[in-house]
């Protein structure tokens, strides 16, 4: 019996007034997921294009696998490294892997049941925006977090930053983002200090990031080149900077994500932190800025995410540099919030609607001025 | 009778009417401040309500807000001193904001909106009822914030030792100020949602 009868067969314990009708939305998410929607429309003209939604999100998460293939194996080897123990290439990502899969399951499971529930509660499909989200969420938090925080943190995450303000395309706050935010002020302990980064660590032992020993004023103690390839402590994907700007060749080849914002937050970042670095307030420079913590992570996949940046080229400029600048300036002003990125995007993905109305406002002030010296001139 | 209980649920000042919000999420980190805050504010909403309504056929219109003004700012003045004298450590907590009850819109708008045109029992009792439906928003919010934020109740230990044990932590968002604003508005949407299901 092939799949597709499978799926007719039992289509119709999921109709309405049937038993199984409370699980419709879940019947259907799965049903469009394996095969192909039976809804084809029939009327009207419409542009036909191979790249949709789910297309989208699955070249972000292509995008992602480089950085992430990297984090699993550098999480065995950060763990293998501090307690001193021989370890081999495939040991070290056994132990990455298994390290994230818990963290993927648990993020995947409580945040499908919240948008499956509000789906069904809402009487619609359950869209694929949650597919990134949930792939990112787990790239995002130390290795060894504990799961209920990051359940907690999920559904929080999905419940008040998205389905509150109607579910995928809708969100003006970047979900993944807002889990780890949430994660940040309500457990400061799992996520800050210098104990968290590295798996397997007690306290004796110190597993600091570069961002936090600059933060307790030393210079870091890691090679910027190690920083370049990733073998240092931090978030799962945030490490490897050659494995993120693999990815965003990949997201800049296919245009899924915007190079403007990519570019401006990077430009943002350098000058302000060069700036730092002239007027003596930070001893790293510029280019040694955008290699620690999650600046190059933010910048490649959270800030371009399309739904909560701006829309308008110029917007997207503006936002970008914001980005870069705010990250640089909660970094070396704020010794508080040692990783600036998360909350300057957050801050920004706030403002962007607002960037985009000005923008347009003053697009539109100009072309009426160009109106009326035409009607002048003839 | 009916219509006087309509602030504790339907015409909730703070969830229908969006009024008294700031101090909604001042104090109410913790049960006990919550639940002065509660108590002070319906005294002063009750008392206020039931003197401008006895006087309410003196007073010329046009100097009306300052008589309320009057009226409100020395009930509030009576309460901060009552407050310093028998509950010291509960007015340090409070701080600032038992001085603001005087700024909360509720108070004003009843006085406008209820007590210049109705008679003294009915006031004190309106009065009266729009304090609890505050009060009763304080109390829930309170209750969550602190049993989640901090792991007690009116001080006292809820959330056992042996879970915090299995690595349970305190939730410290819940202290902030946006996660009570959260909590609001959480509120706000249960009592549309609720109020939807009724109407149809």
């Amino acid at each position: 019996m092939s799949l597709t009868n499978l799926s007719d067969r039992i289509r119709k314990h999921f109709e309405k007034g049937k038993p199984l009708h409370c699980f419709s939305s879940l019947f259907d998410a799965i049903d469009t997921f394996l095969l192909t929607p039976r809804t084809v429309t029939t009327s009207g003209s419409h542009i036909r294009d191979a790249v949709d939604l789910k297309r989208i999100m699955i070249t972000v998460m292509i995008a992602l696998v480089p950085a992430l293939l990297f984090g699993l194996w550098n999480t065995g080897y950060q763990h293998y490294l501090i307690l001193g123990q021989a370890s081999t290439f495939w040991k070290c990502f056994a132990y990455g892997f298994l390290k994230w899969l818990p963290l993927v399951i648990v993020t995947y499971v409580s945040g499908l049941a919240v948008e499956v529930s509000f789906a069904q509660w809402r009487g619609k499909q359950v869209e694929e925006g949650f597919f990134v989200t949930g792939f990112l969420i787990p790239m995002i938090m130390p290795p060894d977090i504990p799961l209920w925080i990051v359940a907690v943190a999920t559904i929080f995450a999905t419940f008040f930053a998205k389905e509150v303000f109607g579910g995928t395309g809708y969100n003006f706050l970047n979900p993944a983002l807002v889990a780890r935010a949430f994660v940040f002020f309500a457990y400061p302990s799992v996520i800050s200090g210098n104990s968290v980064w590295v798996s397997g660590t007690t306290d004796a032992m110190t597993g600091a990031t570069p961002l936090s020993q600059l933060m307790n004023g030393g210079e870091p103690v890691s090679s910027y080149l190690d920083m370049f390839i990733g073998t240092i402590p931090g978030c799962i994907g945030e490490t490897s900077k050659i494995a993120i700007l693999l990815g965003a060749i990949v997201l800049l080849y296919t245009q899924v994500a915007s190079w403007r914002i990519m570019l401006s937050v990077i430009a943002g970042g350098f000058i302000t932190g060069s700036l730092f670095h002239l007027t003596g307030l930070c001893p790293v420079n510029g280019w040694q800025q955008l290699l620690m913590g999650g600046f190059l992570f933010g910048a490649v996949f959270m800030a371009t995410d399309p739904v909560t940046a701006t829309h308008t080229k110029t917007g997207k400029y503006i936002y970008g540099l914001l980005i870069g600048i705010l990250a640089i300036v909660i970094r070396v002003i704020n010794k508080g919030y040692p990783e600036g990125m998360m909350l300057a995007i957050l801050l920004m993905n706030i403002f962007a609607p607002l960037i985009d109305y000005c923008v347009l406002q003053i697009m539109i002030k100009k072309r009426k001025k160009n109106i009326r010296q035409h009607q002048h001139q003839s | 009778m009916k219509s006087y209980l309509g602030p504790l649920n339907k015409e909730n000042p703070i969830l229908t009417q969006t009024l008294g919000v700031c101090s909604a999420l001042a104090v109410t980190a913790q049960l006990k401040p919550a639940v002065v805050m509660a108590i002070s504010v319906t005294l002063v909403c009750a008392v206020a309500n039931l003197i401008i309504s006895l006087i309410r056929n003196t007073i010329p219109p046009r100097i009306r807000i300052i008589v309320q003004l009057l009226v409100v700012s020395s009930l509030v003045i009576m309460v901060d001193q009552l407050l310093q004298a028998f509950f010291y450590d509960i007015s340090k907590m409070l701080s600032v904001f038992v001085g603001l009850i005087i700024t909360n819109c509720i108070i004003m708008g009843r006085l406008e909106g209820f007590a210049l045109s109705h008679k003294p029992g009915a006031s004190l009792l309106d009065g009266l009822m729009n304090g609890l439906g505050y009060g009763l928003v304080l109390v829930v919010v309170a209750v969550f914030r602190e049993l989640l934020g901090s792991g007690t109740l009116w001080n006292h230990q809820i959330i056992p030792s042996s879970i915090y044990e299995a690595g349970y932590l305190n939730n410290g968002l819940m202290i902030l100020p946006p996660m009570a604003l959260i909590l609001v508005g959480a509120l706000v949407w249960i009592q549309q949602a609720s109020r939807k299901n009724t109407a149809k």
